[in-house]
């Protein structure tokens, strides 16, 4: 009745209760708790590791470590740059043709348009190992083997890409405002230009993020076309430190949080937006 | 406005691509006509092209090696079905299959509850510090594959790995989790649950967010509780977002590779394959066996798999969610 009375009061039982801060604390510290692990095995050692009961804080070994990546594989700034490098360029592409494209697909009129999108969609729905040894193949006939234009030219565009540019066009670009311009004498370049690029781009920025990411952490196929260590990326460098005799755990750790704290890095200054990306992208109801 | 608009969306038939815009098909009725639609094969073409060339190309090439003995050598003789003949009768495959499966089940089911435990708990108006907690869930999400399954292969390890210090302070043996078949699906699992609890737990926090208010509201008035709420409003609401998150984790689920690559160190997938998968399997052939034919016909069974899992989880869901309301 106390509801009927006065609607805007909540009831006691729908208040936060202590047991959901309770999970999102355990899944917070379950969250971080590998990051913190790579970097107290790097920094301890393995053997300081390899006793009962493993020590839960920070040693003094880490820049030792540190040494040793570098020493067993010198090129490890470079395999950085490199990533740095394919990640932004894949990054800009990808964000450049995809809001062409899903801009084409949102908000113009043309013959079989709708057959296309369709196309886009299935097309997201392949496994993407389906393709890989044709692709292999042609890499190797375009000579780009062993070069970071086999990881980039393959990478420049994504049906993931356009499929969700074209989502964020329609939500976010009212039609009023290309209609308006357009009677005001602007052409489909400059409406692009000028109306809808200055609106998408938080969505873009986004999208950049996560093709960034995307490639940054792409593992298994610069694994196959890179060979020589001056081009390798960050993953395939880390992959390298895995010896095959023995394990050394604070060695791979070692590479596994030098090519991680970027990233940490990186998220601090837009974990937010992501976080805004991942939830806008969703689909809901 | 919008909220009411997505109160009519609900009653048509569902489907996990519907765009967050109501009222909008597959089709251009959006379109501003004012503008010169012609532009937009410009505008599409280089999607087009480069995706043609690098992406449908290499998969159609794939589909029609697969019916050839051919390998990196050079060889290149039809065989006609022999691949699949083949592939049908070998155990590996079948192995892998199984493999892919359990690991897939060990990580989608305890995933998914726990998502969308954490979405509703996320949903609560009352929560201080939200913003804090989305991106804390997101951290997981962006780290490598390589770099997590470095550290939870030392989690796990048999001597000296966390967790078995932990099973063996409680007063049981240590797990090999390597070389165990279940143990070393529950490893990878945990990998990927890891990754994706906390992402797609943001999905779900979005669709929650997008649930009308005054849904909350008459249910209040009926009397039903919190959890009672959640049975009768939530889920139902969800069906969508559990089907789209279903088919996305079965098309990434039926891949995996990159985990149980990274802890056995090989393409085989254990010492006695344990924890081979199917995408491992095609790896496999394709760079450590060369038989390309072969491996392009594994690709070929994988997507038939893949089609038909998202086929049945698509009818479950709707099912399911279907019998709640």
């Amino acid at each position: 009745m106390t509801v009927l009375t006065n609607p805007n009061k909540r009831p006691k039982w729908q208040k936060m209760s202590i047991w959901g801060y309770i999970a999102l604390i355990i899944t917070t510290l379950l969250s971080i708790f590998p990051f913190y692990w790579m970097f107290i095995v790097a920094s301890n050692g393995t053997d300081e590791i390899s006793k009962i009961p493993p020590t839960l804080l920070p040693g003094p070994r880490f820049f030792t470590v540190v040494n040793n990546v570098y020493e067993a594989l010198p090129q490890f700034n470079q395999a950085l740059i490199n990533t740095v490098y394919v990640g932004t360029t894949v990054a800009v592409a990808q964000v450049f043709f995809s809001a062409i494209a899903g801009f084409a697909f949102a908000k113009l009129n043309f013959r079989g348009q709708k057959f296309m999108v369709l196309f886009v969609i299935l097309t997201m729905m392949l496994p993407s190992q389906l393709g890989i040894i044709p692709l292999f193949m042609l890499m190797g006939w375009a000579g780009l083997i062993d070069s970071l234009g086999a990881l980039i030219i393959p990478a420049l565009v994504t049906a993931f890409g356009v499929f969700w540019m074209r989502q964020v066009i329609d939500a976010q670009v009212p039609n009023e405002l290309l209609e308006s311009a357009s009677i005001d004498g602007a052409g489909v370049f400059r409406a692009y230009w000028s109306i809808v690029l200055p609106i998408i781009a938080q969505s873009s920025f986004v999208l950049g993020l996560f093709s960034f990411l995307a490639s940054w952490n792409d593992f298994l196929w610069p694994l196959l076309v890179l060979n020589t260590p001056e081009n390798f990326t960050a993953q395939v460098a880390v992959n390298q430190l895995k010896s095959s005799y023995a394990i050394d755990y604070a060695l791979n750790m070692g590479g596994a949080f030098l090519s991680t704290v970027p990233l940490l890095i990186l998220f601090v200054f837009v974990g937010r937006r992501l976080v805004r990306g991942v939830m806008d992208g969703a689909v809901k109801g | 406005m919008s909220q009411s608009v997505a109160v009519k969306r609900s009653s048509k038939p569902p489907s996990p691509w519907k765009p967050a815009r109501p009222n909008k098909k597959l089709s251009n009725s959006n379109a501003v006509l004012s503008l010169n639609g012609k532009w937009g094969y410009l505008f599409t073409a280089p999607f087009f092209v480069m995706f043609l060339i690098f992406g449908l190309a290499p998969i159609l090439y794939s589909v029609y090696i697969a019916f050839f003995n051919w390998d990196a050598l050079g060889t290149q003789e039809f065989i006609g079905m022999a691949n699949f003949q083949e592939l049908v009768a070998d155990g590996r495959f079948w192995n892998a299959l199984v493999n892919t499966i359990d690991i897939w089940l060990l990580s989608t089911i305890p995933m998914l509850i726990m998502s969308i435990g954490l979405a509703a708990v996320l949903h609560n108006p009352f929560l201080r510090g939200s913003t804090f907690w989305r991106t804390i869930l997101l951290v997981p999400n962006i780290t490598s594959v390589l770099a997590i399954a470095i550290v939870f292969g030392q989690l796990f390890g048999r001597d000296f790995g966390m967790i078995n210090i932990i099973i063996g302070s409680l007063g049981f043996e240590h797990i090999d989790f390597v070389q165990g078949t279940t143990s070393s699906h529950v490893a990878i699992a945990s990998m990927i649950v890891w990754r994706w609890t906390g992402y797609n737990a943001l999905i779900f926090l979005a669709a929650m967010l997008a649930i009308p208010n005054e849904l909350y509201e008459s249910a209040q008035l009926d009397g039903a509780n919190k959890w009672k709420q959640f049975i009768y409003v939530t889920l139902p609401s969800l069906k969508n977002t559990i089907t789209f998150v279903l088919i996305v984790g079965t098309i990434g689920g039926l891949q995996v590779f990159a985990e149980p690559l990274i802890l056995g160190g090989s393409y085989n997938g254990g010492d006695s394959g344990q924890f081979s998968t199917l995408t491992l399997f095609l790896f496999e052939q394709a760079f450590v066996a060369y038989k390309w034919g072969y491996a392009a016909a594994i690709g070929i069974m994988i997507t038939f798999i893949v089609a038909i899992v998202s086929i049945i989880n698509f009818f479950i869901t709707k099912r399911l969610a279907g019998d709640k309301k």
